[in-house]
């Protein structure tokens, strides 16, 4: 048994066949939405989707379809790189933020280093008379 | 003396794709310059994925200088895809852009941090000596403040599915 012609899924549709009942593409390309099978099936072809599909449990098959959805997209705006092309793109950013952490960590580390030496400078000259220096060899005996 | 099969086979040696495919390769074979015979997995992987009839489109569709770039990209999908059939290299972008998601709050962090120290700095007469480094131009990519964030340089071209 077939669906009836005003039901056939999108994908059955443009390819301009009959839809079976049990139509691998009708639960993931319905028909309201024929631009996502025409962009799949221009990258991957109807043919290797549904091998794939084939090969996936059924809980499976959404996603993976959502998935062909995406990378189709990107290959169809971006023809040379497509999805990979956001991969590498995305490792850059990654290696350019970790850059500007360890950059601002760096900073910090200066500022605490700085804070440390002033307030040994504190500590060991509480006062400012002329006896600082006699009270300095008094109070530390040990190293700073 | 060489025969003329061998003379084939020496000069004209099958690309990975006709090889694949069982066929002739005939001089200006589009896949010959970029699936070499020594190669065979990248071409049976994007063969897999994508078809070699839709690769040879996509590759007529791009201007030469371009198809090795076209190649290399199409072979890492292809690659992703086989080792994960459900999420391909969609898996690889939702993981990446959780890590830059997760060091852009690292970096807010620090950048707080930042300043919280440099203020501390500037407002205690003790460190007055610090205060002054803290008047120097802020190095490049540090917005200056607390709200610094380059958010909208990590947007997507399209939302993950």
């Amino acid at each position: 048994m077939s669906n009836p012609t005003s039901s056939r899924c999108a994908a059955c549709k443009y390819l301009r066949r009959r839809c079976p009942q049990d139509c691998i593409c009708s639960p993931y390309f319905p028909s309201n939405d024929p631009q996502r099978f025409a962009y799949v099936h221009k990258i991957y072809g109807a043919s290797n989707v549904g091998k794939l599909l084939q090969q996936l449990p059924e809980r499976a098959r959404f996603e993976a379809v959502e998935s062909l959805y995406y990378e189709a997209l990107c290959r169809i705006q971006d023809p040379v790189y497509g999805c990979a092309g956001i991969v590498s793109w995305l490792q850059q950013q990654i290696h350019d933020v970790e850059s500007e952490i360890a950059k601002t960590r760096a900073e910090i580390t200066v500022f605490l280093n700085s804070n440390i030496s002033i307030s040994e400078l504190n500590t060991q000259h509480p006062q400012t008379d002329d006896m600082g220096m006699e009270n300095l060899s008094n109070k530390h005996k040990g190293p700073l | 003396m060489y025969s003329s099969s061998t003379m084939t086979s020496t000069y004209n040696s099958p690309c990975a794709a006709c090889k694949f495919l069982r066929r002739k390769c005939l001089p200006g074979c589009i896949f010959a310059p970029y699936f070499p015979p020594e190669e065979p997995q990248k071409f049976a992987n994007v063969h897999k994925i994508f078809g070699a009839s839709n690769v040879a489109k996509l590759l007529n569709e791009i201007p030469p200088h371009q198809r090795d770039d076209a190649v290399s990209s199409l072979a890492y999908e292809a690659e992703a895809r086989v080792r994960d059939p459900v999420y391909g290299c969609v898996g690889a972008i939702s993981f990446l852009q959780r890590q830059v998601e997760r060091l852009q709050k690292e970096l807010d962090a620090a950048n707080a941090d930042l300043i919280t120290y440099a203020h501390n700095n500037e407002i205690d007469p003790s460190t007055s000596i610090i205060s002054t480094s803290v008047q120097q131009p802020a190095p490049s990519g540090f917005g200056g403040g607390v709200g610094f964030s380059r958010r909208s340089a990590y947007a997507l071209p399209y939302p993950l599915p």
